[in-house]
């Protein structure tokens, strides 16, 4: 079994956002980069089927040098390769897609696991995207994985509860809290990344579907009201308001 | 044309499905666009009713290879009715269904996709569409580079209307199936109540509930105002047997109430990112430094055991639930 993790360097989410001055992208001035937290749960079940019923695991990750790090800490986790695609990896979700399709074309992947989105931007959608390239199988937001001769049995989180996907191998499984816990890199396992290389490839060109045209920050919230009193006089306050002011009941 | 795919729910039209609906309509009109709505399923018992929301023709693909959902059959569907009909603009409500098949529908396509977007324009007779970003520390304005433009529309932001349309129905062919993946059990059924991502008032308890059963005085208000009960992640994590389909944030639900009620919640700005879109934000915390009220329209300093049932009281008193 070969299994493809794709993983995406995204801003944490306490850095502090500025706009560039071009108007529509991210000022990277102060920006920590982490790997997105649902690739983390993606690295790990690729980590756990390697360990259960063996497989080889490939880490990939479209971006500059500055991603390289996202793919040391996959190496060090567990992953057998890494695989830089040197592209634009913060931009529209279907040009990512493309560049990963046609690398992993061909290439005789039985599992493609990413992230249900990546952390920030939130398109929930290269991984849909990606099966649809490769024109294989898709489970999103998957909580359980459990993989058969050939096929796969997904639980997927859906509103109210959760439904469970099957379908047949190559798929796309986009991971969502929940799916395991993942672990820490073990000094052992830093060791050996480092003996460990990291492909380059340059992307494939691509078309592009969509593109930010301005990022601004949000207007400022009015500052709200402080209710006085004790409890009993609060709440009335609190219900009043609701009622009169904000036409809420 | 401006395509909406809509699903049903025992034969009605789910609510954010019509609010996609309203958008589609509202749109169509500034660009002098027809719209269309379709739907798919082994029936489409219910989708008249897509002419209340301006539908001028509903598209129906009926069969049995889509009684149940498969992402493959149902983005073929959608992507094949596109093309059939010419549309320029496929929307879909971001739910389950919406965000799994929307972006496969839109590789199919050739086409860009804004996600879970909270507002749309037609600008030159191209989609625009505008979503928060980073947490909701910024709002990014997308447009497309493809012909054909993919959205799909935050449930509960878009304002239902209903506006007759000529609603004329038209079947459309249902794939043969033998699709890649297929939706075979619903696992946990919906408790009756609406989703959190649907819910117009939300009562939401954190770290500061200090145990599960507490989040019985958060559903005694919830049940006496209409509304539905989340959790911030500490009170997930703690082990109190909460579910995470009961989490706000940004690694869980992202919701929209008119109402949201934060009780015990610091305020982090991971939480925020899920709930920050609400229209009414009230906070109860007794740590007047906590930065849940920087964002909270009203907000009562002191302790949550004593405010909510007093809520509880005076709202029962008011008879506030049941209008
Ligand atoms: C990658 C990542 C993702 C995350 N995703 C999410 C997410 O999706 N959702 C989420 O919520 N968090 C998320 N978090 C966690 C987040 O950072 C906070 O830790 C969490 O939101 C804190 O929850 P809380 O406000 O309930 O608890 P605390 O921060 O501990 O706050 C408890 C509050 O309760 C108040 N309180 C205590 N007792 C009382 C009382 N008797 N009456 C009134 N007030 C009282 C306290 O004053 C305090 O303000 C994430 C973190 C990370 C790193």
């Amino acid at each position: 079994m070969k299994i493809l993790v794709a993983i995406k360097q995204v801003p944490d989410t306490e850095s502090r956002i500025k706009v560039a001055a071009d108007g529509c992208s991210l000022d990277p001035a102060d920006v920590k980069w982490i790997i997105s937290p649902y690739d983390e749960y993606a690295l790990e079940e690729a980590i756990r089927i390697k360990e259960g019923k063996g497989a080889e695991v490939v880490a990939l990750t479209v971006g500059g040098e500055a991603a390289r790090d996202v793919l040391k800490n996959a190496l060090a986790l567990g992953a057998d390769s890494a695989v830089l695609l040197k592209g634009d990896g913060q931009g529209d979700a279907y040009a990512v897609a493309q560049m990963i399709a046609a690398y992993a074309k061909d290439k005789g992947f039985d599992l493609f696991l990413c992230g249900n989105k990546g952390l920030g931007g939130d398109n929930a959608a290269m991984g849909p995207m990606l099966a649809e390239l490769l024109n294989v199988a898709q489970a999103n937001v998957v909580v359980k994985l459990e993989l058969g001769d050939g096929t796969f049995r997904a639980e997927r989180e859906v509103e109210g509860g959760s439904e469970v996907v099957e379908g047949a191998l190559p798929a796309v499984i986009t991971a969502q809290k929940g799916l395991n816990e993942p672990r820490y890199a073990s000094l052992k396992g830093i060791m050996a990344a480092k003996k460990k290389t990291i492909e380059e490839a340059d992307a494939a060109p691509t078309t592009a579907g969509s593109c930010v045209t301005t990022l601004a920050l949000p207007p400022e919230r009015a500052a709200g009201r402080r209710l006085e009193g004790e409890a009993p006089a609060q709440a009335a306050a609190l219900l009043q308001a609701l009622k009169d002011e904000a036409k809420v009941f | 044309m401006i395509l909406v795919f809509c699903e049903l729910k025992e034969g009605t039209i789910r609510k954010p499905s019509a609010e996609a609906l309203s958008e589609g309509r509202r749109l169509a009109d500034a660009a002098g666009l027809k719209l269309g709505a379709i739907f798919a399923g082994a029936s489409c018992a219910g989708s008249a009713d897509a002419a209340k929301y301006g539908a001028d023709v509903i598209y129906c693909a009926e069969g049995a290879s889509l009684a149940s959902y498969s992402s493959d059959g149902f983005a073929q569907v959608l992507a094949d009715t596109v093309q059939a009909k010419g549309a320029t603009v496929l929307l879909a409500a971001a739910t389950a269904v919406g965000k799994d098949v929307a972006p496969r529908a839109a590789a199919r396509l050739g086409a860009g996709y804004a996600s879970d977007v909270t507002g749309l324009a037609m600008v030159g007779g191209k989609l625009q569409a505008v979503r928060p970003v980073y947490a909701g520390k910024a709002f990014a304005t997308t447009s497309f580079a493809s012909a054909v433009q993919v959205a799909t529309t935050r449930p509960n932001v878009f304002p239902l209307a209903e506006k007759a349309g000529a609603g004329a129905a038209e079947a459309v062919a249902a794939p043969a199936g033998g699709f890649k993946s297929v939706v075979k059990e619903i696992l946990a059924k919906a408790s009756g109540k609406v989703d959190l991502s649907e819910a117009n008032i939300i009562v939401s308890g954190g770290r500061g509930m200090k145990d599960g059963a507490n989040f019985g005085l958060l559903e005694a208000l919830a049940d006496a105002i209409g509304g539905v009960v989340g959790a911030s992640r500490a009170a997930v994590d703690a082990g109190w047997g909460l579910p995470h389909s009961m989490q706000v944030g940004q690694t869980g639900k992202v919701v929209s109430p008119t109402l949201y009620i934060a009780c015990g919640i610091s305020g982090a700005i991971q939480h925020i990112a899920g709930m920050s879109g609400s229209k009414f934000i009230v906070a109860i915390n007794k740590d007047p430094e906590a930065p849940i009220f920087k964002l909270a329209d009203y907000g009562i300093v002191g302790d949550l055991f004593e405010v909510v049932p007093e809520l509880t009281k005076s709202a029962q008193g008011m008879g506030i639930g049941s209008n």
